[in-house]
């Protein structure tokens, strides 16, 4: 049966695309513990990593899916799928590579849209929805992010003004610990829900599971495994551009930050809102950073992460679009293999470059010197 | 069909200053309230301790972390009761 080796690489691809999602994203809930040294680097990602997972099985309300409610399901094919998730892991990793905190839901969306648009064009698009469920709320999130974690620092300075300087950041401290793991655990319940929702939608379309089914507990399972490992492995590069390269956070600052990151999240979930854990957590830390006087922000560092922010659903969607026409070209279900060949040699190069300018858990908290790698971790000319 | 949802909006918004800013402000003022007393006024400003060892300061403290701890255990009970809709009958 050839479509079930396509489905079965569909799913793989699944997984691996949850997987960048979760190294990706082990910054939104961990940088600032890190930059702190609330936990160490590695205790700090295995933490996540553990509560990621049990995130995952917190909420199961993934029967509406992310993606079904933003294309025609009746036209979505195991190709479009395919494509799509090349693409959101093309762009993720790139955005990896360069250490910009980017969204990996909106590289998801990105991704299947463009791969929809070249395999059934524009109607097969639910636009009204995409502005009003992904666009606006990507617009609104950080901004609402960047008033409460702004107020919150005001009240944590104000409020710990009385304490000695040792006592205010051991106290808060073990704050950052508790706030961190409330962000871990609302990032497993949002952002492994959007793979379970892609993989249901890659089984319905195959006529594996009848339209509107809920996602099956093997998808459950193996979504919340994959992004809890990548969570683990860690995402050093954007750990550190947003626990060093935005500013120098401090202990209440830190907490400040992943309180408002954990609380705008899940309310926002709880509404019904598929929004960026990532544009969340970067609009939280940037507030932090608003909410006390003399903090130094580094503007060029949010500049940069904004624009990558608006360049992820075009790009995505570009390198979706691109994958689907790669794959119609050569035909069927070689087409699909071909495709995540591509893939694999893609993602094979980009890690391959990471390896010349390495960031890991030994050299993530070193001084921001402008560049997301470490000075002494830069490839220097042989002397 | 509008594009923005106004009245969850405002819900974010208010909830997520009581949750997001209000609840880290709680645990602030625990710790000041934990800070009170003899011990921490000696202690030099390095100093980590942060329990003073004042009986009332002590117990409002207490009472503030409590009432964090409750409200997170709430948020989370609340995440996973949306999660879990009951079957219908």
């Amino acid at each position: 049966m050839g479509n079930d080796v396509v489905l079965g690489l569909v799913v793989v691809t699944a997984l691996a695309f949850d997987f960048t999602n979760g190294f990706h994203d082990t910054g939104n809930a961990m940088a600032t513990t890190i930059a702190t040294g609330a936990l160490r680097p590695r205790i700090a990602v295995a933490l996540s990593g553990v509560l990621n997972l049990v995130g995952a099985f917190l909420s199961l309300a993934v029967a509406a899916t992310i993606a079904s409610g933003l294309v025609d399901t009746k036209l979505v094919t195991l190709t479009v799928v395919a494509a799509g998730l090349a693409g959101a892991i093309v762009w993720n990793l790139l955005t990896w590579f360069f250490g910009i905190p980017s969204s990996s839901s909106q590289a998801l969306i990105g991704g299947v849209i463009g791969a929809m648009l070249a395999a059934a064009g524009s109607h097969a698009v639910k636009w009204h929805s995409l502005v009003a469920k992904v666009i606006l709320p990507a617009v609104l999130a950080p901004v609402i992010a960047v008033l409460i974690a702004a107020t919150g620092t005001w009240l944590l300075y104000r409020i710990s003004r009385g304490l000695t300087s040792g006592g205010r950041n051991h106290g808060f401290r073990i704050g950052q610990i508790g706030s961190a793991s409330m962000v871990s655990l609302a990032h497993g319940t949002n952002d492994a829900q959007k793979t379970m929702g892609v993989i249901t939608l890659a089984l319905i379309a195959n006529g594996t599971l009848h339209a509107g089914a809920t996602a099956p507990f093997w998808v459950v399972l193996t979504c919340a495994l994959a992004i809890s490992l990548g969570t683990y492995v860690g995402g050093w590069r954007v750990i550190r551009t947003l626990g060093k390269g935005l500013m120098k956070i401090e202990s209440p600052q830190g907490m400040a930050a992943q309180s408002s990151s954990a609380a705008v999240i899940l309310l926002s979930a709880s509404f019904g809102y598929a929004l960026s854990t990532t544009h969340v957590a970067t609009g939280s830390i940037v507030g932090t950073g608003l909410g006390k006087k003399g903090t130094d922000i580094r503007w060029n560092v949010a500049g940069r992460t904004v624009s990558g922010w608006v360049l992820t659903l075009p790009a995505a969607g570009i390198v979706g679009a691109a994958a689907y026409g790669l794959a119609s070209a050569v035909g069927g279900s070689a087409g699909v293999i071909v495709d995540l060949l591509v893939l694999v040699a893609i993602s094979a190069v980009i890690y391959a470059r990471s390896r010349a300018s390495k960031v890991n858990h030994a050299n993530v908290n070193d001084e921001w010197t402008g560049l997301v790698t470490p000075a002494e971790s830069q490839p220097v000319a042989a002397a | 069909m509008s594009f923005i949802n106004l009245s969850a909006l405002w819900k974010i918004v208010v909830f997520g200053l009581l949750a997001g800013a209000g609840l880290p402000a709680l645990f602030a003022a625990g710790m000041l309230s934990l800070s009170r007393g003899p011990k921490t006024q000696t202690a030099g400003a390095d100093s980590e301790a942060v329990a003073g060892g004042s009986l009332a300061g002590t117990i409002i403290a207490a009472a503030c972390f409590l009432v964090v701890l409750a409200a997170i255990g709430w948020g989370i009970y609340e995440v996973y009761r949306i999660g879990h809709p009951a079957p219908a009958k």
